[in-house]
């Protein structure tokens, strides 16, 4: 981040300039609509709107009252309740299936390995109502529609491609002679893969994981069709109050949810580089 | 004929102070084979015991089999036939963390998330060894290779030297009987690679471990070993002792592949007396000690060693063959002297000369005759 050396042309100047509006365009047009809601969500009315006195910075035009509705009201209470108990089953078992499938996918002697991936990837791929409606029918027969394992299971099924794709990156930069040199030093191949290649792995798992979670967490569709009305998570909450009544409780709910997420990614993000740092693979 | 020869391997062994006893050797290879995709061997009937207490290189260009042997007895690789024997027994069915094998690798393999210490601490923590014994081992292991004052670094930390000290010291900490080194000094600088070359081999002396070594740096494989065993395509070329590897090369590929080395091609003209006569290719007859050559006609390479050239008269026996050789270039290198010469046809021959006070320089274009005792000119396989 210098900035420009002394012999840039006009041109290299205009592009060095431009690139930095079309970066700020960007982000612009990606985080506007997700900032706006959260001074919204402090309206003093029932509105989707900027209301005059909130635009005059009036206190009288802000308060929290949606944020009571949304920690008073049983409806939220509930939904809020199942996804977090549905979140964190279908995170764990996403990260367990995950972990193991790109380990077994990384060793050089399973056959099919590619047809096994794309498989493994689909659900990432496949249009989600097409997943939906064809977990509603196999759930169906098999009874575990309406289910809270059931969803579990279908939130896991979306999550794993994630801690498929982040395992094997990391694993990619796994030095396989670590194994080994485990094995000669009388590590069994379970100590190995606790001692050794799990706590090289983690950061690829952890930020799999993560993503497993805010999959689960975000997800609406599946859960509408596996779920029943007693596994209405939040995002299914969200979608019927703005199909019934348009509540602001969903935009204190949304802002409530970005915190969440941004401090997750955060907190991750501050973890991930502290086990790099203490294992001197990046200078920081 | 099979027996003859064993009879003569014991013998021979015996003069040299070596075992090949398969009954009391420490490592054995019984024919082993291995090849990777079930059609090309990599690995081509293998026979090989190593005494203990033995430093035994492994040395060979890459592709040679060589590591391939070293994995299949450190049990990463699976003989595809024949069986390989530790302290007697069998160790084909033993998987690698059951046979007690120290290792050094080529690039440390440390384990980066754990410090010096902690590195030292797991083979012993995985034979569940109490804390304080614990402690007393990594804290002499440490000194051994001189990192005493290292055990709370994490291995980024070290240099590759350092690094490779820190993995020496994990290999020997849990006291292993043998250990295996695949190529442990390669990725190190010329002089750091000396020094540890020196320390390995005398801690392996000292500690009295039997060393498997293998590397592809025949100078390393010289001053470290007691025995070297060549590799090319999947054979073992030689298995002798470093001076007899050097001196007494028993293919040509073993003459050409250990040092350096002149080459001159010819037929043999006569067989008498331990003595072969060769004619070379330009008609000039040399006398050569015929190592793989026995019938008269039949196309020979002979070897001779660039330091065992001799030009100035005095110093060669008076019916000694000569050959006439034109100065091409002198190179000046310090503590010797490197001239190069066409002989008989070859344009590389080259000499060695020891850069010492009554030494005469070449000069380019100067003719001159040169010749060696009929015992350093040996006639090798074409």
């Amino acid at each position: 981040m210098s900035g420009l050396p002394p012999y840039a042309s006009t041109g290299q100047r205009a592009w060095y300039y431009g690139f930095r509006v079309i970066c700020g365009l960007i982000f612009f047009f990606l985080m506007a609509p997700i900032l706006v809601i959260i001074p919204l969500s402090f309206n003093a009315q029932d509105f989707f709107t900027f209301t005059p006195e909130m635009l005059r910075l009036d206190p009288a035009g802000y308060s929290l009252q949606h944020y009571e509705d949304f920690f008073t009201n049983p409806d939220w209470q509930q939904a809020l309740s199942n996804s977090v108990r549905i979140a964190p089953a279908a995170t764990v078992l996403s990260v367990v299936l995950g972990t193991l499938a790109a380990i077994g996918l990384s060793q050089s002697h399973v056959p099919f390995k590619g047809a096994i991936m794309a498989i493994l990837i689909s659900p990432m791929i496949v249009p989600l109502i097409i997943s939906a409606a064809g977990m509603y029918f196999f759930y169906s027969r098999v009874g575990l529609q309406g289910t809270y394992l059931g969803v579990v299971l279908a939130h896991a099924a979306l999550g794993i491609p994630f801690v498929i794709i982040t395992v094997t990156a990391t694993l990619v930069g796994f030095d396989r002679s670590l194994t080994r040199a485990s094995a000669s030093l009388g590590a069994n191949p379970v100590t190995t893969f606790f001692k050794v290649q799990m706590p090289l792995i983690l950061p690829g798992v952890i930020s799999g994981g993560l993503f497993a979670f805010i999959t689960s967490f975000d997800e609406v569709v599946v859960v509408l069709f596996v779920g029943s009305a007693g596994q209405k998570t939040l995002p299914w909450q969200m979608f019927t109050g703005l199909r019934d009544q348009i509540s602001p409780t969903i935009l204190a709910v949304a802002t409530i949810l970005v915190v969440i997420s941004v401090a997750l990614l955060t907190v991750v993000e501050l973890l991930r580089r502290r086990s790099e740092r203490l294992r001197g693979m990046s200078p920081g | 004929m099979a027996a003859e020869l064993r009879d003569y391997i014991a013998v021979y062994n015996r003069e040299w102070g070596l075992t090949s006893d398969t009954t009391d050797a420490f490592v054995a290879f019984d024919s082993v084979q291995k090849s990777y995709d079930g059609e090309t061997l990599v690995v081509k009937d293998l026979n090989l015991s190593i005494g203990k207490g033995e430093f035994l290189t492994m040395l060979g260009p890459s592709g040679s089999g060589k590591t391939t042997c070293l994995m299949m007895l450190a049990g990463f690789e699976t003989a595809t036939h024949g069986e390989i024997t530790l302290a007697g027994k069998p160790i084909n069915n033993i998987p690698p963390h059951k046979r007690g094998i120290g290792m050094v690798f080529q690039n440390y393999a440390l384990f980066p998330h754990m410090t010096v210490a902690e590195n030292l601490a797991f083979p012993l923590e995985v034979r569940k060894i109490g804390r304080s014994e614990r402690e007393e081992k990594i804290a002499r292991a440490l000194d051994m290779v001189q990192m005493g004052a290292f055990g709370g670094r994490r291995p980024a930390q070290l240099s590759g030297g350092q690094q490779q000290r820190i993995a020496l010291a994990r290999a020997l900490v849990f006291e292993p009987e043998l250990v295996l080194m695949d190529e442990p000094l390669g990725a190190l600088d010329k002089q750091l690679r000396e020094t540890l070359q020196f320390e390995i081999t005398n801690l392996a002396h000292e500690l009295g471990i039997t060393t498997v070594y293998v590397t592809h740096d025949q100078t390393e494989a010289l001053t470290m070993s007691d025995r070297v065993a060549v590799f090319d395509d999947g054979r073992i070329q030689q298995l002798a002792a470093p001076d007899q590897l050097y001196e007494q090369p028993q293919n040509s590929f073993v003459a050409q592949f250990i040092g350096e080395n002149n080459t001159l091609m010819g037929t043999v003209s006569k067989i008498e007396g331990g003595v072969a006569e060769v004619t070379l290719d330009g008609g000039e007859v040399i006398d050569t000690v015929p190592v793989n050559v026995s019938q008269v006609g039949e196309r020979t390479l002979v070897s001779i060693r660039p330091e065992r050239v001799e030009f100035n008269k005095d110093r060669l026996h008076p019916d000694a063959h000569t050959l006439k050789a034109e100065v091409k270039e002198f190179i000046y290198m310090g503590d010797i002297y490197r001239t190069r010469l066409s002989v008989a046809g070859n344009e590389d021959f080259i000499i060695k000369t020891r850069n010492a006070p009554d030494q005469r320089r070449l000069n380019p274009g100067e003719m001159i005759e040169i010749g060696w005792r009929p015992e350093d000119c040996r006639a090798l396989d074409a």
